[in-house]
């Protein structure tokens, strides 16, 4: 073994400490709202369905979570077979 | 009053069936009537640890579908007499657990015993889910290790969600148990350390279980380790843990740190590297 590399090895423990650190603070934050999300997305869905057919691969939704304040965009393209339907229909929770 | 403690996880092999038994005997040894349930339908296990796998007659699922009575399904330990165990069925699969059956075994069992202390198999479908859904306590086992600890992050999320407790909008009490620890890798710098895994994953600490050729020992021989090593540094962490889930006021042992000269570290390292 290498005398140089002996000494200038790096602990794993503190990488392994941060590497957890970032993941869990993702993780938590996506399993934690996810169940909300799809909610509130099922439900917009199904009140616009009830109206016009939607696609659902032409759904698109955004979230935003602010300190105080937490935006839901749910953009959805509605098709242009019915007349004077707007094109985008697009609903803020 | 009796109180269900889930045994838990997410990852499997770091020692939930160990724990149960260990914890679940340590409780009998101090005097409380404790029953141990395998909730891992199609892999039981803990009747193996437990050394009871010859007398397994019913199980957990033929009592849930009124094939047998409870009193028949438990299996009375050999070595303590206010210890039993319910038996997993190794011939089912987990979708034979239902809550409304599940909650009856489990209300029923509360009228006998002080503690039921429920194995719960890894992962976080049907069989992980319906051992949590009525404890009182959780006991999360944990790995001084990176998947360990996100698995472990993930049960505490459905602990905190998916029980009873949580649907009645009350709070699950979590107890973090280190086991398969090593302090000397730890103080290397080559394990994550206690106060890491605390601070990661923020809850209460029952205890830290070191490393120990004993528990190896103890499943070849059938027997809980805190039975068949009763004086081992393993088998005092589990009574100290025990004694905490009772409520005891008990000071942290850390297991002992391999204390090395400069000369002995050196070729320590060497020998690891």
């Amino acid at each position: 073994m290498n005398l140089l590399a002996f000494f200038r090895r790096r602990d794993s423990a503190p990488v392994a400490r941060e590497r957890l650190q970032v993941l869990l603070a993702h993780e938590r934050a996506v399993l934690g709202g996810s169940d909300l999300i799809s909610v509130l997305q099922e439900e917009i869905l199904a009140v616009i369905a009830r109206h016009v057919a939607v696609d659902r691969d032409k759904v698109q939704i955004r979230l935003d979570r602010g300190d105080l304040v937490s935006t839901l965009e749910v953009d959805v393209e509605v098709p242009s077979t019915l007349p004077n339907a707007p094109r985008t229909a697009h609903a803020r929770a | 009053m009796a109180q269900v403690v889930v045994v838990t996880s997410g990852k499997g092999g770091v020692g939930k069936t160990t724990s149960t038994a260990a914890l679940g005997a340590a409780l009998a040894q101090g005097g409380e009537n404790v029953v141990v349930v395998d909730f891992d339908v199609g892999l039981r296990n803990l009747d193996l640890v437990m050394g009871a796998e010859r007398r397994v007659v019913f199980d957990l699922i033929n009592v849930i579908h009124g094939e047998a009575k409870l009193t028949q399904a438990l299996i009375r330990d050999k070595r303590l007499e206010n210890l039993a165990l319910l038996p997993a069925s190794q011939t089912r699969d987990k979708e034979a657990l239902t809550p409304e059956g599940v909650e009856r075994v489990i209300g029923e069992l509360r009228t006998k015993f002080d503690w039921i202390i429920c194995d719960s198999p890894a992962g976080i479908e049907r069989g992980a889910t319906m051992a949590m859904r009525y404890a009182d306590i959780a006991i999360v086992v944990t790995n001084a290790e990176v998947s360990s600890v996100r698995d472990s992050d993930r049960i505490i999320g459905l602990l905190d969600a998916k029980t009873e407790k949580a649907e009645r909008g009350q709070k699950m009490p979590k107890h973090l148990l280190l086991t398969r620890y090593d302090p000397a890798r730890a103080a290397r710098g080559e394990m994550l350390k206690t106060e890491d895994v605390l601070e990661i994953l923020s809850i209460p600490l029952l205890g830290i279980i070191p490393e120990s050729q004993d528990v190896l020992k103890a499943s070849n021989l059938g027997s809980p380790v805190t039975l068949s090593s009763p004086n081992s540094a393993v088998a005092r962490a589990y009574v100290e843990a025990s004694r905490r889930l009772k409520g005891e006021q008990i000071k942290l042992t850390l297991p002992a740190e391999a204390r090395r000269g400069l000369i002995g570290k050196l070729f320590g390292r060497r020998a690891i590297a």
